[in-house]
C-alpha cells in the first residue's frame, strides 16, 4: 500500500487518455495513467503496441492510426500503470486501484476520467445464450488474439462498428451468413437532412458506403429494416442456434452458432455516477452524459472527463477532448495562464467541431429501435440477476418511480456487473411505463467498488 | 378529492408498516412518498431482527424490541398471505463478536445489566473462543468470544419493503410518489398537507418521513430532533449457504449475498462511502471469518440512519394538534411488527384512544429538557 | 477438428502471432494451447469451449458476451479463485481453469449449525 502523489491521474489509456497524458506531460505535469489492459490503446486501438503488421493491415487504416498515438504516449514521460483496475475515485482526487492483487492509492491534484464507451445493451429474447456476443467482443477477439469464428456468423443490428467488423471478417476470410440490419428506409429519410454541407460528413458517408459495397461484393446477404429479432437455442443444447426476425413483410429464421449483436456504443458513466456528478439525458444518443464544461470539468471540483465517456464522438474527437481536458486541468493547477490555455485550445476546438459534425447524422440514422431497447415482458433485462422486463413493469405498477426502488424491489442491477448491462434499459423501461422522460426517471446510484475487489484486498488497503 | 382517514408521510419501512397495519383494519390510508433519489434508510440496512444488547439503560426499549421480535412471525405470515412474498424471516439466534477479552467482559456486563433490569427474563449466553468455534467453526482466531441470544434473527429487508408496498396495495392503500411534503397546516377537523403537486386532507396524519420528520414535526406541535448517522456496508457476491446465523458484523442473506458492516458516523447528509471505513469493515470481516478473504465485493454503500439524541424511538401523539403523530426509529426492520400491529391501530384510532402499552417512555418531549445530554452508544 | 469448435486462430498453432511462446493451460482438466499474453476467455473460445459457467440464479449456461470486462458473463474459476473475469486475465503456463457452476462455495467453513437452524419455523 503506497501513497504516491502526482499532478494529474488519468484513468484509461485509450485515445482520450493517451492524448491527455501527452498534452499534460508536455506542459511539465507529473502524469500517471492507469489502465486495466496490459498495453495502451483502449478498446478502439486494443493491443496496438504489439500487433503484428499482418493484423494491423487486416484491421484497416483507422486502427493503424492508433500506432503513432501509442508511440507518442510511450515517449511522453507519463507513467503508465498497466493491469491496474481502478475501483474508486473520490471527489478529493484519491484514485484507489488494484494491481497484482494488492491495493494502492494514488493522490492526484486533478483526475481525468477517460473510461470510454461500452456497447449499448441489446436486450432481445435469447441474448444471454452462449454464442451471442457483441460485435465489439468479436472485434476484441480479432484485435487481441487473432481469434475468429469458424462457422458462418450472423451480424445483427446497426451502426458503423457492425459494418466495419463485417468488412474485417471478409478480409480475414471469415464466412458471414447474413447481415441483418435494423436500419430502414425511414431512418435514411430522417437522417439525410442532418448530414449538412460539411465535407467531413460526406467523406465519412462515402467511407461507410464503400464498406457496405465491399460486403455486398463479397456476397454477404443483406436484410434491411429487420424487426422482431429473437435469438433461439436448440433443445438439449447450450448455445444459440438461430436468429429469427421479420423483414420486408416476411418471417426469417437464419441458423447460426455465432450471433454478433450491435446497435451503437454509449458512454461508460460508472465513475461519473459514483462521484455523484450531474448527468443529463441525451435524447439523440439515448444515453446519459455527465455534465461538463468546455474543458471536460465536472461539477465535482478537480475531476475532468474526456472522450466517449462524455458522449459518443469517436476516437479522433476523444483525442482532442483529452488534450482539452489536460489544458483545463493544467490551467486549474495554475501551471498555464488563461491566454496560453486558450491559444493551445483553439486549433483543438476547430478539429473537435469537425470530428463531431457527422454525429447528428449517425445518431439519427443508427438510432436503435425502441423494441430493441425496451423489450417485451419475458425478455431478460438484468443478465446477472435474471430480472425480466415484465418484472420491472410490475414494480412500476407497485409504485416504483425509478431504478433505485426497482433495484431494491427486484435485485435488478445488484449483480456483479453493477447495472452496466441493464441500467439504460431500466431507465427507459420505467420512463416508458410511467409515460415520463428518462431524465425524470434517473439512474442507478452507482457505488464503489467500480471494479471487483476481494475482501482480503480491501482489508489490505488503508 | 385528495382525502382519506389517515395520511402517512413517508413510504419507507416505517411508513408502509404503519399504512399496512391501519389499512388491514379498514382505515382508508394515503402514503405520500418521496422520489427515487430520496435518502432512504429502508433501502440500505442490514436486515437484522435484533434484540440482544438493545435497551441498555432504557428497559422499556428492551421490552419493546423483544415484543416486536416475538410478533415478527405473525407479520411475515400475514405479508405472505396478502402478497405471496416470503420475506425470509429466520430467527435462529444471533452472535455478537468481541475481539478482545476486555470487549468480551464489557459485553457480558452490558448483557447482564439488561437482563437484571428485565428481572432475568432475558436468556443469553457468553461464549469464549473455544465454545464459539464449536458453534461456528469458521470464526477466526482473532475473535475472543461472543454473546448469543436465541431471540435474534434476520429477514430480507428489500423483500420486506416490497412486501409492505404490495400488501398496502392489496388493502387499498393509495400511494402518491414523488410527493415531498412541504407544509402541514392544522385545519378544523383535520390537516391540510401540501406537496409540490397537490394538497391533501385527512383528519389524521403520521410523520414517518425519517430525517424529513424533523422539520415537519413543529408544524403540528411535535418534536422530533433526529439526525443522520451514516452506516457503511460492504456487499459481497452470492455464495453457497455459509452462515445461517445473523451476527452483528457479518450475515448472509437468503439469496446467498454476504453483507459486512457496519459503521457509525456522524457525517450529516452524506450517504457516500470512504475507502478508510470500508477497509476497516473488510479487516473486521476477515478477522471474523478468515475464509471470506477471497470473497468478491459487488458494492459498498453508505446509508443514513435516522437517529434521535439518545438513539431510542419517538412515538408521540400531538396534544396541541390532535390527530397528528410522529413515529421515528432506526430499527425499521426489527420494529416493523410492532409498528403494524400496535402503533398503527393507535394512530388510526381503531384501538380506542389508549396509548399502546410500553411506549409511554418514547415521547419526543424527553428531548425538550435542555440540561440533559444524550448518548446513543448502543 | 471437432464440430463444436466455434472459433479458431488466424495464425497456425505453431506460429504465435507476436513470436511469443505458446503456453499450456487446463480447462476442467483438459490441456489447451494458447499464445502467451492472450486472455483466458480468448484461449477457451479458440479451443472449443462454448459454455463457461452456469448462473447462480437459474443455472442457465453462459459464455462471454462483451469481452471487455463489462458483462461478467465470462466468469470461471482460475487457479482456485472462483468468479474471475476470464476476458481480463492473461493465460499463464500451467494455469488451471474450471467451469464456474452456479454459486461459489466456501468449502469446509461449516458454519451452518443444523440444530440451531431448527428453531426456524
Amino acid at each position: 500500500m503506497s501513497n504516491e502523489r502526482c499532478d494529474i491521474a488519468i484513468v484509461g489509456a485509450g485515445p482520450a487518455g493517451m492524448s491527455a497524458a501527452i498534452a499534460a506531460a508536455r506542459l511539465g505535469a507529473s502524469v500517471v495513467v492507469l489502465d486495466e489492459q496490459r498495453g495502451a490503446g483502449g478498446q478502439i486501438y486494443r493491443a496496438i503496441t504489439d500487433a503484428p503488421a499482418r493484423r494491423v493491415d487486416l484491421l484497416g487504416p483507422d486502427y493503424a492510426a492508433g500506432r503513432s498515438l501509442a508511440e507518442a504516449f510511450a515517449a511522453s514521460g507519463a507513467r503508465h500503470l498497466t493491469n491496474a483496475a481502478v475501483w474508486q475515485v473520490t471527489p478529493e482526487g484519491a484514485v484507489h486501484y488494484l494491481r497484482d492483487g494488492a491495493t494502492f492509492t494514488l493522490q492526484a491534484e486533478r483526475v481525468v476520467l477517460c473510461a470510454g464507451a461500452m456497447e449499448r445493451p441489446f436486450p432481445i429474447p435469447g441474448w444471454t445464450l452462449p454464442g451471442v456476443f457483441t460485435a465489439g467482443a468479436a472485434q476484441i477477439l480479432l484485435k487481441s488474439a487473432d481469434v475468429v469464428p469458424v462457422e458462418p456468423v450472423v451480424l445483427a443490428g446497426c451502426g458503423p462498428l457492425l459494418y466495419l467488423l463485417g468488412w474485417q471478417y471478409v478480409r480475414a476470410g471469415v464466412p458471414i451468413r447474413a447481415l441483418v440490419d435494423t436500419t430502414s428506409m425511414e431512418d435514411y429519410r430522417r437522417a439525410l437532412p442532418r448530414l449538412g454541407g460539411a465535407l467531413a460528413g460526406w467523406r465519412y458517408l462515402k467511407k461507410g458506403l464503400s464498406l457496405m459495397r465491399a460486403l455486398k461484393r463479397a456476397g454477404v446477404p443483406f436484410h434491411t429494416g429487420a424487426e422482431n429479432l429473437a435469438a433461439e437455442g436448440r433443445e438439449g443444447q447450450d448455445g444459440v442456434a438461430a436468429l429469427r426476425f421479420t423483414a420486408g413483410g416476411k418471417a426469417h429464421c437464419i441458423e447460426t452458432s455465432t450471433l454478433l449483436l450491435h446497435h451503437g456504443v454509449v458512454p461508460n458513466t460508472q465513475f461519473t455516477w459514483s462521484l455523484r456528478a450531474r448527468h443529463t439525458w441525451d435524447d439523440a444518443q439515448l444515453c446519459w452524459r455527465p455534465k461538463a464544461d468546455a474543458w471536460g470539468a465536472l461539477d465535482v471540483p478537480g475531476i475532468h472527463v474526456a472522450g466517449d465517456g462524455l458522449g459518443i464522438g469517436g476516437a479522433l474527437a476523444a483525442a482532442r477532448q483529452g488534450e482539452l481536458a489536460a489544458l483545463g486541468a493544467m490551467h486549474g493547477l495554475g501551471r498555464i495562464t488563461t491566454g496560453e490555455r486558450d491559444k493551445l485550445a483553439a486549433p483543438l476546438r476547430a478539429a473537435l467541431r469537425e470530428h463531431l459534425r457527422i454525429r447528428p447524422f449517425l445518431d439519427a440514422l443508427y438510432r436503435p429501435k425502441k423494441a430493441n431497447r425496451i423489450p417485451a415482458d419475458d425478455v431478460i433485462v438484468c443478465r446477472c440477476e435474471e430480472v425480466a422486463a415484465g418484472d420491472i413493469r410490475h414494480f412500476v405498477a407497485l409504485g416504483c418511480d425509478g431504478p433505485n426502488q426497482a433495484k431494491a424491489f427486484g435485485r435488478c442491477g445488484m449483480g456483479p456487473c453493477q447495472g452496466r448491462q441493464c441500467g439504460l434499459t431500466v431507465t427507459e423501461l420505467i420512463a416508458d411505463a410511467r409515460g415520463v422522460t428518462p431524465a425524470e426517471v434517473g439512474y442507478y446510484r452507482i457505488r464503489p467498488p467500480i471494479k471487483p475487489i476481494s475482501l482480503g484486498e480491501l482489508a489490505g488497503a488503508e | 378529492m385528495n382525502t382519506s382517514d389517515l395520511i402517512v408521510v413517508g413510504g419507507g419501512l416505517v411508513g408502509t408498516a404503519l399504512a399496512y397495519g391501519a389499512a388491514r383494519n379498514g382505515t382508508r390510508v394515503t402514503v405520500l412518498d418521496e422520489g427515487d433519489d430520496a435518502f432512504r434508510a429502508s433501502r440500505g440496512n442490514f436486515g437484522l431482527v435484533w434484540v440482544q444488547g438493545k435497551g441498555f439503560g432504557m428497559t422499556p426499549y428492551a421490552r419493546w424490541t423483544m415484543q416486536s421480535a416475538a410478533q415478527w412471525p405473525q407479520l411475515a405470515e400475514a405479508l405472505n398471505a396478502d402478497t405471496g412474498i416470503d420475506v425470509q424471516l429466520r430467527q435462529p439466534g444471533g452472535f455478537h463478536f468481541c475481539f478482545s477479552d476486555d470487549e468480551l467482559q464489557a459485553r457480558e456486563a452490558r448483557m447482564r445489566s439488561i437482563g437484571d433490569a428485565l428481572d432475568g427474563d432475558y436468556a443469553f449466553e457468553m461464549l469464549d473462543h473455544a465454545s464459539l468455534k464449536a458453534r461456528l467453526p469458521g470464526v477466526g482466531p482473532a475473535v475472543a468470544g461472543a454473546s448469543y441470544t436465541r431471540m435474534d434473527g434476520h429477514a430480507n429487508p428489500l423483500k420486506l419493503l416490497r412486501a409492505l408496498h404490495a400488501a398496502c396495495r392489496h388493502h387499498g392503500v393509495r400511494f402518491a410518489q414523488g410527493s415531498r411534503v412541504t407544509r402541514i397546516t392544522p385545519r378544523a377537523g383535520g390537516f391540510e398537507i401540501e406537496t409540490r403537486a397537490a394538497t391533501w386532507h385527512a383528519p389524521r396524519v403520521v410523520l414517518a418521513a425519517g430525517l424529513g420528520s424533523r422539520e415537519l414535526a413543529p408544524q403540528v406541535g411535535l418534536h422530533a430532533p433526529v439526525q443522520p448517522n451514516r452506516g457503511q456496508v460492504l456487499v459481497g457476491e452470492r455464495v453457497a449457504r455459509f452462515l445461517d446465523h445473523p451476527t452483528t458484523y457479518v450475515r448472509q442473506t437468503d439469496e446467498g449475498t454476504i453483507q459486512l458492516g457496519d459503521s457509525l458516523e456522524d457525517v450529516g447528509l452524506d450517504d457516500g462511502t470512504t475507502a478508510e471505513v470500508l477497509s476497516t469493515i473488510a479487516r473486521r470481516g476477515v478477522r471474523s471469518f478468515p475464509v471470506l478473504e477471497s470473497l468478491r465485493l459487488v458494492r459498498a454503500w453508505g446509508a443514513l440512519r435516522v437517529m434521535t439524541p439518545d438513539g431510542f424511538p419517538i412515538y408521540q401523539a400531538s396534544t396541541q394538534c390532535p390527530g397528528a403523530f410522529v413515529v421515528t426509529c432506526h430499527s425499521g426492520v426489527t420494529l416493523a411488527a410492532n409498528h403494524a400491529f400496535s402503533i398503527a391501530p393507535w394512530i388510526a384510532g381503531s384501538a380506542g384512544n389508549g396509548v399502546p402499552a410500553g411506549i409511554q417512555s418514547f415521547s419526543g418531549d424527553r428531548f425538550l429538557n435542555g440540561n440533559e445530554t444524550f448518548h446513543h452508544a448502543h | 477438428m471437432p464440430t463444436d469448435v466455434r472459433f479458431r486462430s488466424l495464425v497456425p498453432a505453431d506460429a504465435s502471432p507476436r513470436g511469443e511462446p505458446m503456453v499450456t493451460l487446463f480447462f476442467d482438466g483438459r490441456a489447451l494451447q494458447a499464445p502467451a499474453g492472450c486472455s483466458v476467455a480468448a484461449a477457451l473460445l479458440a479451443n472449443g469451449v462454448s459454455t463457461f459457467r452456469t448462473t447462480p440464479v437459474s443455472g442457465a449456461p453462459r459464455a462471454p458476451y462483451c469481452m471487455m470486462g463489462a458483462c461478467f458473463d465470462c466468469l470461471v474459476e482460475i487457479d482456485g479463485q472462483p468468479n474471475r473475469q476470464s476476458c481480463l486475465v492473461a493465460v499463464a503456463e500451467g494455469m488451471q481453469v474450471k467451469t464456474q457452476a452456479g454459486l461459489r462455495s466456501f468449502d469446509g467453513a461449516g458454519t451452518v449449525i443444523a440444530e440451531e437452524a431448527a428453531h426456524v419455523e
